[in-house]
């Protein structure tokens, strides 16, 4: 521990890191007594007195060009650069942190110092050992400016009891409930989709298709369902945390917007239950039934921080998925020629198109204690970011890894949902939507062709698209035979 | 060396022959079983190969280990016997196995 020199930046990170366990004390005993919405407030007025008395900075980025990786020393590689995925520089630089140095520190990022893995098998070894690598106390990089308390970010045994609260709204049971109304909305916003000229698909049907997804998950009014879509963005999209646009001012006023309208959903929907209104399979309902969680209102942070996971767990993924698939075919086009004579194919292309794209770039995790790995040293209290957008492209797992492949024979191993307690459960959720995305799409359209280059999200954590200009070509005449996938009852 | 019976959720016997060696998801995904995953290539990190031992078997292939309980217990259809098929080893003690797939893996 002592050896290392303490520089401004280690003292800064140490009182924040003090800060926010003060904070979460603080929160745990307000939070019982306080309406969340005047707690969120309240942290949000102590971050910029703090500001103002220069005792931290709000992190914001501006964008230069980034050097080739051969251009750059091995050591002052950073590839928590928010801008590496705009400018294309992502693929190259893990390409080399693999080959030359798979477990690789970074001294000083502007988020502090951090270990990268970035090999496959090292990432799937972290993710599965809980027990040396903790989630705690959150997955991304920097830090989230409030404490709501997610599953995602807690170890067993607090995590498991918290995610089998409410895992059943995603559960393949409920979702086979949901399929055909989760296939009329997307039918319907498909069939309203211009032909005529090119559009941004990011907005009309990317968010359009995950906003409508949340609100049926949620039972979120349905008419006010872009809320959900702007709060995902603007918190996932904090400076702070992941390199985004959002600074600490705007990230606020949003939290507590959040915040009162969730609170104000529970009590609506207490209310209609009590009312006599039959229970739905939405994740309100289910928190209201369950045992564990029936009182969970009574606990805004915990509550606050299920529902958030939720929404932008569900939000960013999908959603890019949704615009890197339409990407990957236009770059491989013989690949949507091959899907189109056979759409039996699409459940692999839906697991092939979550490998290519990694909406997700990375988890991060802390050292719980000295740790030899991969013949490096991490020290019990280190930052370990594994980057699944570089396992996914590991060519000792993946032949051909850069190549969009819909046969892929093994593209179900890709990493994106991670491994481990900490995998995702929204993964069947996901696959569904993409598997009747891409049923509908091929019952409607003979081409979808992306015009010019699309748009890239500023973030070191969401791989994502911003716009993509698309011009669709209708077949000329719609088939009798429906394309279905799978035999599904009803659907 | 014999065969292992994997019946699907809805009662359809799938038989496989036993390969030495083998993990049974590895023996299932090679074969086709409808239902058996395997995401995770065979390192109980998924938690997709999801069996449940038939009761008169479950002394001879043992109970699950900590190490799959971290993920099959996630599973609303996780019962006392139920295991992470990457985790079963195939050999001849296993000859005439039977075990049955929850209705969908997670």
């Amino acid at each position: 521990m002592f050896e290392q020199t303490t520089t401004k930046r280690e003292t800064m990170t140490t009182n924040s890191t003090l800060f926010q366990r003060t904070k979460v004390r603080v929160t745990d005993t307000v939070q019982a007594t306080v309406p969340v919405d005047r707690v969120i407030q309240s942290v949000a007025l102590t971050l910029k007195a703090k500001r103002l008395a220069g005792m931290m900075k709000a992190l914001r980025f501006e964008e230069r060009p980034i050097p080739d990786p051969a251009d750059v020393p091995l050591e002052e590689i950073d590839v928590s650069n928010p801008f590496m995925n705009r400018q294309g520089q992502w693929y190259p630089y893990f390409a080399r942190l693999r080959e030359e140095a798979p477990v690789h520190y970074q001294p000083k990022s502007p988020f502090g110092p951090f270990w990268s893995v970035t090999r496959y098998a090292d990432i799937q070894a972290v993710d599965s050992n809980a027990e040396v690598f903790s989630a705690e106390p959150y997955i991304v990089l920097g830090p989230p400016p409030f404490n709501a308390e997610m599953f995602i970010a807690m170890d067993p045994p607090k995590h498991d009891v918290q995610r089998r609260a409410v895992q059943g709204v995603v559960a393949p049971k409920n979702l086979k409930e949901m399929e055909s109304l989760i296939r009329e909305r997307v039918q319907d916003v498909l069939d309203n989709l211009p032909t005529d000229r090119p559009f941004d698909w990011v907005e009309r049907v990317s968010k359009e298709i995950t906003g409508r997804m949340l609100a049926t998950l949620l039972d979120f009014p349905f008419e006010e369902r872009h809320k959900l879509t702007y709060w995902s963005d603007t918190i996932s999209g904090s400076a702070d945390a992941t390199g985004g646009t959002t600074h600490q001012d705007e990230l606020f006023p949003a939290a507590v917007d959040l915040a009162r309208n969730f609170t104000a959903l529970w009590h609506d929907k207490a209310a209609r239950r009590a009312a006599g209104e039959p229970d739905g399979f939405d994740l309100i309902t289910l928190m209201q039934t369950s045992e564990d969680t029936k009182d969970l209102i009574k606990k805004p942070f915990e509550f606050l921080g299920n529902l958030t996971l939720l929404i932008v767990g569900g939000n960013d993924t999908t959603r890019n998925s949704m615009t890197g698939g339409v990407l990957a075919l236009n770059r491989f086009p013989d690949e949507f020629e091959k899907l189109k004579a056979d759409p039996k194919l699409i459940p692999n292309m839906v697991s092939e198109i979550i490998r290519w794209q990694t909406p997700l770039a990375y988890m991060r995790r802390v050292a719980k204690r000295d740790v030899h790995f991969g013949g490096q040293f991490i020290r019990k209290g280190d930052v370990v970011l594994m980057w699944y957008v570089s396992g996914n492209r590991d060519e000792r797992k993946f032949e051909n890894a850069d190549d969009f492949i819909i046969d892929r024979k093994n593209a179900r191993n890709h990493m994106s949902f991670g491994f481990g307690v900490h995998r995702c459960m929204g993964n069947r959720l996901a696959e569904m939507q993409l598997r009747i995305l891409w049923e509908e799409l091929l019952e409607r359209f003979d081409r979808i062709e992306v015009i010019g280059e699309p748009s890239y999200v500023q973030s070191n954590f969401v791989k994502g698209y911003s716009d993509m200009q698309v011009q669709l070509t209708p077949k000329p005449v719609r088939e009798q035979t429906p394309v279905r996938v799978e035999a599904t009852s009803g659907a | 060396m014999g065969t292992i019976t994997f019946v699907e959720h809805d009662g359809t016997p799938h038989q496989v022959e036993l390969e030495d060696g083998s993990s049974l998801m590895e023996l299932a995904t090679n074969h086709g079983v409808p239902g058996i995953d395997g995401d995770c290539g065979g390192e109980a990190s998924c938690g997709t190969c999801h069996v449940i031992v038939d009761d008169a078997w479950i002394t001879t292939t043992g109970t699950r280990t900590d190490l799959e309980s971290q993920m099959v217990e996630m599973s609303p259809e996780c019962g006392p016997n139920s295991r992470l098929a990457c985790q079963l080893r195939a050999s001849p003690a296993l000859d005439g196995l039977t075990v049955h797939l929850p209705e969908f893996q997670m």
